[in-house]
């Protein structure tokens, strides 16, 4: 029950000061998650890391192909230490337009997360001073981790077909 | 040629190269002699990326000791090394480094691939692992395995040092290994 009052203060603060949406709240996950939209995701965690959540966990990408007008989404993981309380925020963009401001100057351990985001979904950060490719090579001119290609990947030229029995 | 007859007579020595024999010297060729020093004292580069690395930890450590095949003294300079051992997946973006630390090995050099990710890219059949290191540079052995244990590993440096022992001196210099390095793109 104390989860409920302490994300219930966080949900008042950030209602308060954001204009939230009553849905975005929710409290079924694993752990507490609010889904934000792309204009207010900063305000929203320079709030957050003020009232105590300075650290950020993770911060990735993800695909839903089904969600349509909002199939890329840039998940952000919280954690306040003192408290030990972890928050997850969601921010889902069409994926016509992926584009999400950058992280960095909050959170300088963004940086090579917001990177990696940005090479395997294709989403790009307003305002990164790097975005570039950072595990893949850099000539590759797909995202991979997106939901849109077959099972057997048709641009690799170096299927070995006697290797594994094909 | 003739082996020392010891009273104990459960010492194993090594068999000595084909030559003459007289008191106080042994004549043989060059190439034998050279041969037996070179693979009796392969200094490894240990270019270990995943796994199979930590297998090969394992396989200097003591209980298996590496070291007991010449190999003791280990070198991450490839200028100082004679044997590439690559143990690992190498992904895309590495093969260009694994291929510049093999240009700058100086001859003679053998290369040898370790685990099923160095030898065809193994259990990663993806976009961003390369399927095997011999489609960068050319390689002697392959020891396959996930990981191989360590007696493969050491069944592989012998399979080296039986390569060292028996090279011609010439062969670095010969058409058929110019030719070799022309087919991987390496001057």
């Amino acid at each position: 029950m104390s989860e409920t009052t302490w994300i219930a203060g966080i949900e008042e603060q950030l209602k308060g000061k954001l204009n939230l949406d009553a849905t975005a709240l929710d409290l079924n996950a694993d752990i507490p998650t609010l889904t934000l939209k792309r204009d207010n995701v900063i305000a929203a965690i320079a709030l957050l890391k003020d009232s105590g959540f300075n650290f950020l966990t993770d911060l990735t990408g993800i695909h839903y192909p089904q969600l349509k007008g909002s199939e890329l989404g840039v998940i952000y993981h919280l954690h306040d230490m003192v408290k030990n309380h972890r928050l997850r925020l969601k921010v889902f963009v069409s994926i016509s337009d992926p584009t999400v401001p950058t992280l960095t100057e909050l959170f300088p351990g963004a940086n090579w997360m917001e990177r990696e985001t940005f090479d395997f979904f294709g989403i790009h950060f307003k305002g990164h001073p790097n975005l570039k490719r950072i595990l893949n090579m850099d000539e590759m001119n797909y995202h991979p981790m997106r939901k849109e290609y077959q099972l057997e990947d048709g641009q690799r030229e170096d299927k070995d077909n006697s290797m594994f029995g094909r | 040629m003739a082996e020392i007859q010891l009273e104990n007579d459960k010492i194993n020595l090594g068999k000595a190269p084909e030559g003459y024999e007289g008191p106080g010297f042994f004549a043989t060729t060059l190439e034998k002699a050279v041969g037996m020093a070179r693979a009796n004292s392969i200094w490894p580069l240990p270019f270990a990326t995943s796994c199979c690395g930590i297998e090969f930890m394992a396989t200097m450590a003591s209980h298996y000791d590496l070291g007991r095949f010449g190999s003791e003294r280990l070198s991450f300079s490839p200028r100082q090394s004679d044997l590439l051992m690559v143990m690992g997946t190498i992904s895309k973006k590495m093969g260009p480094i694994l291929r510049q630390i093999y240009e700058q090995m100086a001859e003679p050099k053998w290369v040898l691939s370790m685990g099923a990710c160095a030898s065809s890219g193994g259990i990663f059949d993806t976009y961003s692992v390369l399927q095997g290191i011999d489609r960068i540079i050319p390689v002697d052995v392959y020891i396959p395995g996930c990981p191989p244990r360590p007696e493969q590993v050491l069944d592989g440096i012998m399979q080296i040092q039986k390569l060292v022992e028996n090279e011609s001196l010439r062969r670095r210099d010969s058409a058929e290994y110019k030719a070799l390095q022309a087919r991987y793109g390496l001057v």
